[in-house]
This record gives structure tokens, sequence and C-alpha cells, in this order.
């Protein structure tokens, strides 16, 4: 069985969904359902805790891990604030970190959320940092106690797939807790490419929420994910960019050696 | 350097000709761009932009729906006060119009809150006119700390403030401001701000940088539609955003697009502004400043804003009331002006429902 291992527990699905930009929360368990997602995002500054009506985490199948973000915040002392709050509501320890100061393209900055990646594993959060794909951050998260890292594969939102593939990879390579590539995924394709790099785990959100059918595409995107990490585990032959010549450079020894 | 000059150095390029010149292939290249300058949203703006138009809001969805979602975010506008020492022609409040005054009580506005957090509503408005007499400042902080109990965000729309005084509101609880510059052009804007502190254009202008500097976490900015041309307003609005976005990365910028409705004065519209022209100007914006909230107010019909939900708007009002104490014990006129789409908070939830969009109700956590 193949199994991840990560923030203490064990889970077998490697599609993780994020649940912003849904036309309702009421698509939430047939997403769940279809995709046999197990570790659920969800943005606190979206749960009402004072309102059962509008209260989303209703939707959300009590067997799923629920993994709090920290979207808002600007610093690592919000983002701190706001992992306490979640844990404080009986979200679990479980938390993905956002810290975002660009409103423009919403990308994460790095040397925030590592500083709150410090304090929250030390207060026994199991951590997963949403990070700009840079090897020397992903380092520092990690001794800082990140239970993964999540680095992006184009900016949130924009669905342009994995346009830091070589630093994503570089990662993948060089950085012994799980990478989990995080926003950016835009077609089932492009989340089957990550696993086949060798990425722990994807998480989606818009591909599936604004899609015309949302149940269907997360069906997709769990068949995807599940497709590239056998693909993965089988490890494909070496591939190459072209045919070539069987030896163009080295043929000679075998003329001279014969 | 301020906005006030880079608004300048536009104008002085000759954005009348520009618009006039502009041609429709003009407008369809710039619909396509991942990345559309401020000619192109000039272009978008121009006469000649209403023959794409289908294009556009196709485009505009496209843009929302990836960066928002299929969501709406609600809130309500609460009137603390309506005292006002400004004449400004087109307002309810001017301070020559014979309508009721009144400033509310901290206590009463905590109970107005309370009828409205029990709409479900989380995110807030706190509005009064200009007196520093009857609504200082220590007395909107003091509402917000009382507010701050039942809502998860509370934003501002009150005279512009000097940063520390900003700063004092933030750390009140204040995390959102709104100020309409109403009017770009500085002749129109003398014209139809007759006195009162408001006739200071450059201190109104620079309002929302200051409040950036504050560390305001997000600020909208508007025009108020039927003072001046539409084109050359919307396209100095997008530029004021844009310039803030680029300056202020970490507040959060977003625009309304308010239309003059019938207030106590009688003030007609200088300038007619479309049904048509409203998404003209609603889409090109999306497609300028793909990331910024884009805000429609009960000023327009029902019937209206329903269809306006899927070319770019993301924040809409509901259960709106512009008359200070409405919801106590008001007389039912005597608002700042007439609103539009009287629907209630449940109404207006099952309309953005039908329209197959998320109403959502709190998107901040208060800190």
């Amino acid at each position: 069985m193949d199994v991840l291992r990560i923030g203490g527990k064990e889970i077998t699905s490697r599609l993780f969904l994020g649940t912003g930009k849904f036309s309702s929360d009421s698509l939430l368990p047939g997403v769940i359902r279809a995709s046999g997602v197990q570790v659920v995002t969800v943005a606190l500054r979206r749960v009402d805790f004072d309102n059962p009506q509008e209260y989303m985490l209703n939707y959300i199948d009590r067997e799923c891990i629920l993994m709090p973000n920290t979207s808002g915040a600007r610093t690592a002392d919000e983002a701190v604030r706001i992992a306490r709050i979640a844990r404080a509501a009986g979200c679990g320890n479980w938390v993905k970190i956002e810290v975002i100061k660009d409103n423009k393209y919403l990308l994460p900055d790095n040397y925030e959320t590592l500083k709150a990646t410090e304090t929250l594993a030390k207060e026994g959060f199991a951590v997963f940092p949403y990070m700009s794909p840079d090897l020397m951050a992903a380092r520092q998260m990690r001794d800082a106690g990140a239970a993964a890292v999540m680095p992006l594969g184009s900016p949130i939102g924009s669905n342009r797939g994995l346009k830091t593939k070589e630093l994503i990879r570089i990662l993948i390579d060089e950085i012994d807790i799980p990478i989990i590539v995080d926003a950016g995924i835009g077609r089932p394709s492009e989340a089957a490419e990550a696993m086949e790099m060798g990425a722990a785990a994807v998480l989606v959100n818009t591909a599936i929420a604004v899609a015309e059918d949302p149940v269907a595409m997360a069906e997709a995107f769990g068949l995807a994910v599940r497709a590239g990490r056998k693909a993965f585990l089988a490890g494909p032959g070496a591939v190459k960019e072209y045919a070539e010549a069987s030896s163009p450079l080295t043929g000679f020894l075998r003329d001279t050696e014969q | 350097m301020g906005f006030y000059d880079v608004y300048k150095a536009y104008q002085e390029t000759g954005i009348g000709g520009w618009l006039k010149n502009t041609t429709p292939e003009r407008v369809g290249a710039a619909v396509g761009k991942s990345r559309v300058s401020e000619w192109d949203f000039l272009a978008m703006l121009s006469p000649a932009a209403e023959q794409k138009l289908e294009e556009m809001a196709q485009q505009a969805h496209r843009v929302t729906v990836r960066n928002f979602g299929r969501v709406i975010y609600l809130y309500t506008p609460l009137y603390l006060s309506n005292y006002c020492s400004n004449q400004c022609v087109y307002c309810g409040f001017n301070v020559q119009n014979r309508v009721q005054r009144r400033t509310l009580s901290v206590d009463e506005v905590e109970k107005e809150g309370q009828i409205i957090a029990e709409t479900g509503l989380r995110h807030l408005l706190i509005l009064t006119g200009e007196s520093r007499v009857e609504a200082p400042v220590d007395y909107i902080a003091a509402c917000t700390e009382r507010l701050r109990r039942y809502f998860a965000s509370i934003s501002i729309e009150i005279y512009p403030l000097e940063v520390d005084e900003y700063k004092t509101l933030i750390s009140a609880g204040v995390d959102g401001l709104t100020i309409y510059q109403e009017v770009y052009d500085p002749v129109t804007y003398d014209q139809v701000h007759l006195k009162g502190p408001k006739k200071n254009y450059l201190f109104r202008l620079n309002a929302p940088e200051r409040a950036c500097q504050a560390g305001m976490r997000t600020v909208n900015l508007g025009v108020l539609l039927g003072l001046e041309d539409w084109r050359t307003e919307v396209f100095a609005l997008g530029l004021h955003a844009r310039y803030l976005q680029d300056k202020y990365p970490e507040t959060e910028i977003s625009v309304s697009f308010p239309r003059i409705r019938p207030a106590a004065g009688r003030f007609r519209p200088r300038a007619e502004v479309s049904d048509r022209n409203m998404v003209q100007m609603i889409t090109a914006l999306r497609l300028f400043l793909p990331r910024a909230g884009i805000t429609i107010s009960t000023r327009e019909r029902a019937e209206f804003r329903d269809n306006l939900i899927k070319l770019g708007v993301t924040r809409m009002s509901a259960g709106s009331c512009t008359e200070v104490g409405g919801r106590l014990d008001g007389n039912g006129h005597d608002g700042q002006f007439d609103i539009s789409d009287t629907r209630s908070v449940k109404e207006m939830k099952e309309a953005i429902r039908k329209q197959g969009y998320q109403p959502v109700f709190k998107d901040w956590v208060a800190m």
C-alpha cells in the first residue's frame, strides 16, 4: 500500500482540496466523494463559527483531515494568530501558512512564512507552508520543523500549470520532507505531471471549483493524481528530447576495440 | 510623486482625442491580452468599444471566475451620523438641505449592529457625513470597538483623515476604507462642491494613499457617475487604483461604481450614464485590474444587479438603509439617497444563488 506519512497521519489520497471559489458549499460532499480526497484546506477567514446556517465545515466529511489556512495574513504574526484561532476553535493542529503581501499576484512572502513556520512548529502544529519554490527557503522551513513544503506551480488561480517546474524538481531532489505542489494547476494532466516528477501530493482548488461540472472535474483530478503517482513508482524510462544516433561521440571506441 | 501628478501627466496626453480615435480593431486586440496596459484600458472605455461589449463581457467573466471564483461577498451600510458641513450639490446630507439631523449614540449603534448581525452579515460599512464636531474620530473609534463584537470586518466611509487618525481607527478595529473622489476632473470637482472642507480636492484625492500608509487592509475607490464624462472619469479611477496597487501591494484595492440617485435637493445628473455604459466600465476595469474587487450597491435596480453578477462584480450590499437609525426608529425618508434594490438579505442570498453563485457573509478574521 502506497501510504503518505505526513503531519503525524497516514493518508492514501495524494490530492488535497481547496474549498474557496465554489458556487455553493453544498457541492463539497460530492467533490470530496468523487475525488477521494482526505485532506481539505479551508480559509479560516471564511468560517463563521457563530452562524450555523452558513457554517461551511458542515459540508466537509468528518473523516477528512482539516487543514485551516491563514489566507489574509500579511505578516508572520498575523498568520500565527489565525493559526491559533483555528486550533482553539477545534480545527485540529494542521495549518497551511499563507502569508501574502502582494495583492496583485498573490505571491507568498517566504521570509514571513518561514518565521511563522518556526513559531507554529514549536507550538506543536503540523505546519504546511505555501511558498515560492526557493531551495534555501525550503531548507530553512524544513529545519524549522515544517511537515511539508508547498511550492506554487504558478500564481494562485492562474491555471497556468507548472511554470516553476525546474525549481520544484530541485526541491523534490533536495528536500527530504514531502513536496506538495500548490496553486496554478489548471488541468488534471498537470497534476499527473507533478506526481510523475515525484511530488508527494498536489493541492487543487480553482480548477475544480470553477469547472462547469466540479464533481466530474474532481474525479478527473483524483484519477490523474493516482496515475501520476503510479507512473512515478513504476519508474518511467528516461525520456529523450529527440531521437539521436546511438553514440555519435564515443562510437569510435567500438571501432578501435573491434 | 503623488497620484495627482500621474493624473495630470495623462491628462496632458489628450485623453479625449485617444477616446475618439480608437477603432473596434484596437479594442479587440486589447481584450485578449494577458497584460492589459493603461492604453488598452482606455481603448476599452472608448465609444468604439461598444461594438465589442459582448467580447469584453465574456473575457471579464472568465477572468473574474478564475480570480474570485463563483462567489459574491455581501456587506451592508450603517449610518452613524448625517451632520455635514459640506455643500455637495448631489447629496441628500448637504448642509443646506432641511433633513432631520441625528448622530446615533454608541448604544444605539450597537443595537442597530445587533439587528444587522442577526441577518448573518459579518461585513459592515459605517458611514458619517463630514462633521468633526458631531462625529469625531474618537466617536467613530468607540462605535467600532462596540461593533467588533458582532462583525468580522468593519469598513468606514467618512470624511478624509490624516495618517495618524486612520491609525487610530485601525487600532479600534477598522480594516477597510471606502472613499470616493466623486469626480477626478478638478474643475468639475470645484463646481459641484460649493462649500465646506470637501472643497479641498487634493486632501480628498490623497486620502486613500494616507490610509494605505496607515496600514489599512482594504481601500475602495469610486467616482460618482453622472457628474462628468464617465469615460475619462473611469480612466482616472482605474489609474488611481493601479497607482495604489503598485505602490502599496499589501493593501487590497477595490473600486465601486456609484451612479447618482435621487436625493433631497433634487439634483439632476450632469452627464448621462446608461446601463450599457455601466457594463462597459465594469468589464473594462476588470480586464485592466484582474485582482481588484468591484462593488455594486443598492443604488442599482435589483434586476440590473443580478445581471452584473456574472460580469466582474465581486461585492454587493444587501438589506441597505441610508438613513441614520433607519433600522431602529427611522422615519423612512431623510436618507443620503434613495436606494433602488430594496431586497432583504435573505432575498439577496436567494438571488445570488439563482445566478449560480455563492453569497459569502464572512471573509475576514478580526485579529
